[in-house]
């Protein structure tokens, strides 16, 4: 019995009529100013590999126009939304006028789990100051420095921290200095993020601004050295619909164990202790390779890039840490763990598969999802013929390699770069030189991401940061089987009669990742490309006028 | 007795802030869309909130502030904003709302959009100040209506050929429902109604042949330029009354300052006393009789009234959301003898008090606790001492209920873990009875769920 899924890439879909990309491009363009045509020009590029191996440059991580309506976040949804938003123990206050506490108060389904419940979990609540006019005239430090300690006086938290919101760095609150100054008053961990919607060109800024001030306040604060053998963190999983839950499943059961996610699921304790971990996994690139390389620097955690979306992607990944680990017993672990989990998972891809094969997916999310949920697709026989990120950077889409080329722009010189050195006491590399070099040299890779556009088909059509309008046109051209975004997307997509699917949010499903997340999306997507209910759109005299003639009853 | 500590910061807000409340109001505009001018993340988190509850497409545009505008204003931006969504959306307005940033720095919105000049067949751009820190959403709303009666309405002369047999209706917040049925009610009087907002059909249409940059449905602008000549203007909301009072300019208050179009205020009708008060003035500024199918409405409400009063009799309630939602409602369940024992909301207009003095009966004032400016952590705190048997609200108050142990019955904005929001008819004896079999229900669905037998017959 095959034990292990085909390898994606072999399986082809049956053949389709597609419309020619340069012809959609250009229709794309049609309507926008010439200026604004030329900008998104760049934006929207026509996958094709070069013989030097290299793929075409894309305009990415480059402010919207205005007037444009783009799926974007901002700074602040970033930072206090998406990387702050699952840890559960930290107070987060945010210190501004209501709307923006109110709109990122837990909606973007992020699970949680405490141990018990007697441990903290502030994640239901919006905590704010509620700036009033008198705020903004007089400033609300003072305002906030009260907040800060009602909030110690009322929950005794291990740590407090302040998001910024756009009149915040307008009127002048020093967010910091009043971070100092309660730190040092309570005696608990406090900081603050300047994480102003204005700043940047999205939430990635956001995404960067949170994860500079972990790295800079809490990393490195608990040495206890958890009694397992083998130890990673996970970057960049938001534990979304429960997918922590399902990947924290599969390690256990290999007898890998986690000593920090970023940040599904996460506690205060858990990033103070990550620099503990003898290996850094890094599932969203985007939103957080920075933080492993700087690990490396000042701690020697060497990284690697893994992804649990696909039912072949982890396994790959699994076997990917075993053999960073090289540990005969572990490796015997994980292919026990693949071998027991993956006949159900063949069983039920092989079933769903004689439905959806052939046909044709978009999508348009995230800063990794678009292109790690394509391996999902695939699992089914389904094509990807158009894809891209709503905030990702050139590297996300043309892999790493190209990082030293990036035009640094007043955008992105405006999100604080940390420098980072060894850490006198607490640098420890974990491997030899020799053994890093023995395993490169054994084809492993450290740290390398090939983006986006390496795994997607030439002549497919990637797209950065797609607007509302696009998106439209897309669906009037190609016709896809299924459509992969957000809500904001959602309601007019399905209105045009196509199936889309959530990507942020799952919609209300999940887990996807991992090996029972694969089974549930598998059966996801085949309810929603074989749905009956688009056959109701039209009503039977709608569809043929002559029935309704021969009931008449003259 | 007080049963509300206070505090320095709000946990589980029960408000939104002001640009959102204008926002839907320029979806209720026929070919209008709206601009918020500030950080795209307002817009962004804006339009997932309205989808939240509507589950309809809501495009918000932005003027993309980057931190360069933020420090030398936002004009260039602003216009591009204008140039764009014109070429892409062909709109008939463009509603401007200004958001916490643009307020800040104190861009002069009138006169960016005065520097623009006047272009033929360009939308028509109407600006509304929404600094979020001043205000709720409700403010928001009611302020985008102002600003757009006042654009399409410039003052002019006062006596000028009427349209009597037309009203204009000012509805404030409403669901869907409640706003078809508002048409229903015109169309069944035979009335000409101008009702702004009206997103009843473009936050709630089909499927679409083909596809719509801006969806159907709304208050057509060529109707609202004629509101400055209709019979008379209706307001609802017991709170906008108390506003109008103080002085504060409102959308009927403007066309009463402008045309001299007699205003008339009123709570929104929930429960008999209120709708009674709705359809007897619409009888006296139409001159038309109410329709026999709302009297025979009426009748049957009574007669539920009557049948299903052991189960609501001397229950205890909470209820939340916007003021005038709340005011309303209050007055709802008094009349059909459940005790509101907390009145609460976030807004802050100083009204509510008044207002609930106005509408409750005397005996129960003193069990009455009612609270503005009060989050959903107060709200818990302060509904545990007074032994709920349920709460009514929008899904935010899934928390308190939860905690409480109490079933909490949903209605208002924003409602996104049920479906149907949009759909609960609220106001009217149709809306009337509706809240009330759906309140009765509840209280008997817990009685059941509690019960160590489970009884099946009640």
């Amino acid at each position: 019995m095959s034990t292990t899924i085909k390898d994606p890439e072999t399986i082809e879909p049956a053949n389709m009529d597609l419309p020619d990309p340069e012809v959609v491009k250009k229709e794309l363009l049609a309507r926008y100013p010439a200026k604004v045509a030329r900008k998104r020009s760049n934006q929207i590029i026509i996958n094709q590999k070069d013989e030097d191996g290299t793929f075409p440059e894309i305009g990415a991580n480059v402010r919207t126009v205005p007037g444009i309506i783009t799926q974007r976040g901002c700074s602040y949804a970033g930072c206090k939304g998406v990387i702050l938003g699952p840890t559960r123990d930290i107070v987060n206050i945010t210190h501004g006028p209501i709307g923006c506490g109110f709109y990122s108060w837990l909606t973007r389904r992020n699970q949680t789990r405490p141990a018990s419940d007697a441990d903290d979990n502030f994640m239901t609540y919006c905590f704010s100051t509620d700036m009033q006019d008198k705020d903004i005239v007089f400033g609300g430090e003072k305002k906030l420095k009260a907040a800060i300690q009602e909030a110690y006086d009322i929950f005794k938290p291990k740590a407090i921290s302040i998001f910024s919101t756009c009149p915040v760095g307008l009127i002048g609150d020093d967010v910091h200095a009043v971070a100092r100054e309660m730190k040092e008053k309570l005696g608990i961990n406090v900081f603050g993020f300047s994480c102003e919607g204005y700043r940047g060109v999205s939430q990635s800024a956001g995404h960067h601004i949170a994860n500079n001030g972990i790295f800079s306040h809490v990393v490195g604060k608990n040495d206890t050295i958890k009694d397992a053998e083998f130890k990673i963190n996970l970057l960049g999983e938001y534990n979304i619909g429960g997918d922590g839950f399902e990947i924290d499943r599969i390690l256990e059961d290999c007898g890998i164990s986690i000593v920090s996610t970023f940040s599904g699921n996460s506690t205060y304790d858990q990033f103070a202790n990550a620099h503990t971990a003898d290996l850094n996994t890094v599932m969203c690139h985007r939103s957080i390779n920075y933080v492993a390389d700087m690990m490396e620097i000042k701690y020697g955690i060497p990284w690697i890039k893994i992804n649990f979306i696909g039912a072949a992607s982890t396994a790959k990944s699994l076997r990917k840490i075993a053999q960073y680990f090289d540990d005969p017993k572990l490796s015997r672990k994980v292919e026990e763990v693949i071998q027991r989990e993956m006949p159900e998972i063949e069983k039920v891809r092989e079933e769903v598969k004689k439905r959806c094969e052939g046909k044709v997916a978009m999508l348009f999310v995230g800063g990794s999802r678009a292109h790690h949920y394509q391996e999902l697709f695939k699992e089914i026989g389904m094509k990807t013929v158009s894809a891209g990120y709503e905030f990702a950077h050139r590297d996300d889409y043309e892999g790493r390699d190209i990082i030293p080329n990036i035009k640094i722009d007043a955008d992105s010189r405006n999100i604080e770069e940390l420098s980072v050195e060894k850490d006198a006491e607490k640098y420890n590399p974990r491997k030899t030189e020799a053994e890093m070099e023995a395993l490169k040299a054994g084809g492993f890779e450290f740290k390398d991401y090939k983006g986006m556009m390496s795994d997607m088909a030439k002549g497919t059509l990637i797209i950065d940061d797609v607007s509302q309008y696009e998106t439209e046109l897309l669906l009037k051209l190609y016709k896809p089987d299924i459509y992969c975004a957000g809500i904001k997307e959602k309601y007019a997509i399905q209105k045009s009669g196509i199936p889309m699917k959530q990507l942020h949010s799952y919609d209300s499903g999940g887990p996807y990742a991992g090996f029972r997340g694969a089974v549930n999306f598998y059966h996801e997507i085949d309810r929603m490309v074989n749905s009956k209910i688009w056959d109701y759109l039209k009503a039977p005299w709608q569809i043929s006028p002559e029935l309704s003639a021969k009931y008449g009853w003259e | 007795m007080n049963t509300a500590k206070s505090y320095t910061a709000t946990r589980n807000a029960c408000k939104m802030c002001t640009p959102l409340g204008a926002a839907l109001v320029f979806h209720g505009i026929e070919g209008a869309i709206p601009l918020l001018h500030g950080s795209q993340g307002c817009s962004t988190y804006m339009r997932r909130y309205l989808i939240s509850h509507f589950k309809e497409p809501v495009d918000i545009a932005s003027s993309n502030f980057s931190e360069e505008t933020a420090i030398f204003g936002g004009g260039a931006n602003l216009k591009l904003a204008i140039e764009n969504l014109t070429r892409q959306y062909s709109p008939e307005m463009i509603g401007i709302a200004t958001t916490c940033l643009s307020e800040t720095i104190g861009d002069d919105v009138p006169m960016i959009l005065e520097g623009m000049g006047r272009m033929e067949d360009r939308a028509e751009l109407v600006h509304v100040s929404t600094p979020s820190y001043s205000g709720t959403h409700m403010d928001g709303f009611h302020h985008a209506v102002r600003a757009v009666v006042e654009h399409c309405n410039p003052e002019g002369p006062r006596t000028r050929h009427r349209a009597r047999k037309t009203v204009n209706l000012f509805p404030g917040m409403l669901s869907n429902e409640d706003l078809r049925h508002l048409k229903e009610i015109f169309e069944d009087l035979g009335v000409r109604l101008i009702l702004l907002p009206d997103y009843s059909e473009r936050l709630e249409g089909p499927s679409w042949v083909e596809y719509h940059a801006i969806q159907k449905g709304g208050t057509p602008i060529k109707d609202i330029r004629e509101m400055g000549l209709s019979g008379a203007s209706i307001e609802l909301g017991t709170i906008l009354a108390g506003m109008v009072e103080k002085g504060e300019k409102t959308a009927g208050s403007v066309l009463k300052e402008r045309f001299d179009i007699p205003l008339v205020s009123m709570g929104i009708p929930m429960g008999v006393k209120a709708t009674d008060r709705f359809f007897s003035a619409l009888e006296e500024i139409t001159a038309k009789p109410v329709p026999e199918k709302y009297k025979r409405q009426r009748g049957r409400l009574i007669d539920a009234y009557v049948d299903g009063n052991k189960y609501v009799s001397k229950k205890r309630a909470v209820v939340y959301g916007e003021e005038d939602f709340v005011a309303a409602m209050a007055g709802f369940l008094a009349e059909i003898g459940i005790i509101p024992v907390l009145c609460a909301s976030g807004g802050r207009s100083g009204f509510l008090k008044q207002a609930l003095n106005q509408i409750l009966p005397q005996n129960i004032q003193g069990q009455v606790h009612v609270h503005h400016g009060m989050d959903f952590t107060q709200m818990e705190e302060a509904a545990g001492k007074l032994s709920p048997d349920f709460a009514i609200g929008n899904s935010k108050g899934y928390t308190l209920s939860r905690n409480l142990k109490i079933p909490l019955v949903r209605a208002g904005f924003p409602i996104h873990d049920r479906v149907g929001g949009a759909r609960i008819l609220h106001i009217g004896y149709k809306g009337t009875q509706q809240l009330f079999d759906t309140i009765v229900n509840t209280l008997l669905q817990n009685r059941q769920d509690t019960s160590a037998v489970g009884y099946a017959y009640m």
